[in-house]
């Protein structure tokens, strides 16, 4: 399965490129056009990233959801998961930042090899931020009545979260 | 709800440390607290240009445009009340391309436009139609195939193997598409 996903990156990467060439496109101009972009995006992001590294480092390290989700101890003990993993799958709907600051943390903290870090990239790379994309693509045709979208989006979420933990477990376990 | 997340989690946390005796530790959290954050944007900095910029490839060599025709197909089968030819689908088409390939940044200008095509059919302008929800399930979805973030900063924290979670994240993606389409098929069949 390793090997798999080794191959994964490279193969998509050599695609791209010959069939760029194929069809005669100015390959190195498009690049530093796109490259570009990616630095703008990054300052962009910059601010709300800072905010919420500063917010989560201080509520993971305070040890508070230690203290309040102790009752849940012995699940979290059963399976070797930290409870910092918790948050994540509460919050993945809301912000996407957030939860890449907690990820970030749990990197950190347990390493990206440990059980935990390879959940936390699962569920980041799982789904979107749901209730930013509802807000915006709604609020952009000024629809009010959404009818079902957000219960859809939030059980398709829960579904995604599980099925995370689910896989993660079956594969690295 | 961002707002309400982030306060609460400053305030909850200071208390807490204040009750527990930890003021020397909340003390140096606020005062190192950005440079965590800027270490983590220093890490994802090198691969999201990298990837910004091949990906910038795949948008103008028309690969971008090949992909959202080959899922075009399938779209008139998930969205029975547009008409084959609507406008709306070539956007949707282009919007799961483009996210499918990690380009977040031209998806949204394509989602939109598919959001504007299918408003001007709506009888009913406040009111989202059936087709509006669909495709918002697939938008949420959000099927990525090579999550570069995630990647990024798993190769900075010297991950053996950061390209593994590929595998996994895009399983549990699929079952989150499946389950939030079902539960859309059901919804319409009520009606």
């Amino acid at each position: 399965m390793n090997q798999i996903s080794n191959y994964i990156v490279p193969i998509f990467v050599l695609f791209i490129l010959l069939y760029a060439l194929k069809h005669k496109t100015k390959i190195y101009d498009s690049f530093l056009v796109g490259a570009k972009d990616g630095i703008i995006t990054t300052f962009h992001i910059a601010p709300a990233v800072i905010a919420m590294v500063f917010a989560t480092n201080l509520f993971l390290n305070s040890h508070f959801l230690e203290f309040v989700f102790s009752f849940l101890n012995p699940i979290f003990n059963h399976f070797q998961i930290p409870i910092s993993i918790l948050p994540m799958a509460f919050i993945r709907p809301i912000s996407g930042t957030a939860t890449l600051a907690i990820m970030n943390n749990i990197f950190n903290v347990y390493g990206p090899d440990s059980l935990v870090g390879r959940l936390a990239s699962t569920l980041q790379g799982c789904t979107d931020t749901t209730i930013y994309v509802l807000a915006l693509y709604f609020g952009s045709i000024k629809v009010t009545k959404t009818r079902h979208a957000l219960s859809a989006g939030l059980f398709a979420d829960a579904v995604g979260i599980l099925a995370a933990f689910f896989i993660t477990f079956l594969f690295f376990g | 709800m961002v707002n309400i997340i982030w306060v609460s989690f400053i305030i909850i946390s200071a208390f807490y440390m204040i009750i527990t005796g930890n003021i020397s530790l909340l003390n140096n959290e606020i005062l190192k607290g950005g440079i965590d954050g800027l270490q983590l944007l220093w890490d994802m900095l090198p691969l999201l240009v990298l990837w910004s910029g091949i990906m910038q490839i795949a948008e103008d060599s028309g690969l971008l445009q090949k992909f959202s025709n080959i899922v075009r197909p399938l779209l008139t089968k998930l969205f029975p009340s547009l008409k084959p030819n609507h406008p709306a689908l070539g956007y949707i088409a282009s919007n799961i391309a483009a996210n499918a390939l990690g380009l977040g940044s031209a998806a949204t200008p394509f989602g939109l436009k598919a959001m504007e095509a299918m408003q001007k059919d709506n009888q009913q302008k406040d009111t989202a139609t059936e087709a509006m929800v669909t495709f918002l399930i697939l938008n949420t979805g959000g099927v990525t195939i090579i999550p570069t973030t995630v990647i990024a900063l798993r190769m900075m924290n010297q991950s053996a193997n950061p390209s593994e979670i590929i595998i996994t994240s895009l399983l549990a993606t699929t079952c989150s598409s499946l389950a939030g389409l079902y539960y859309d098929y059901r919804k319409r069949r009520k009606r």
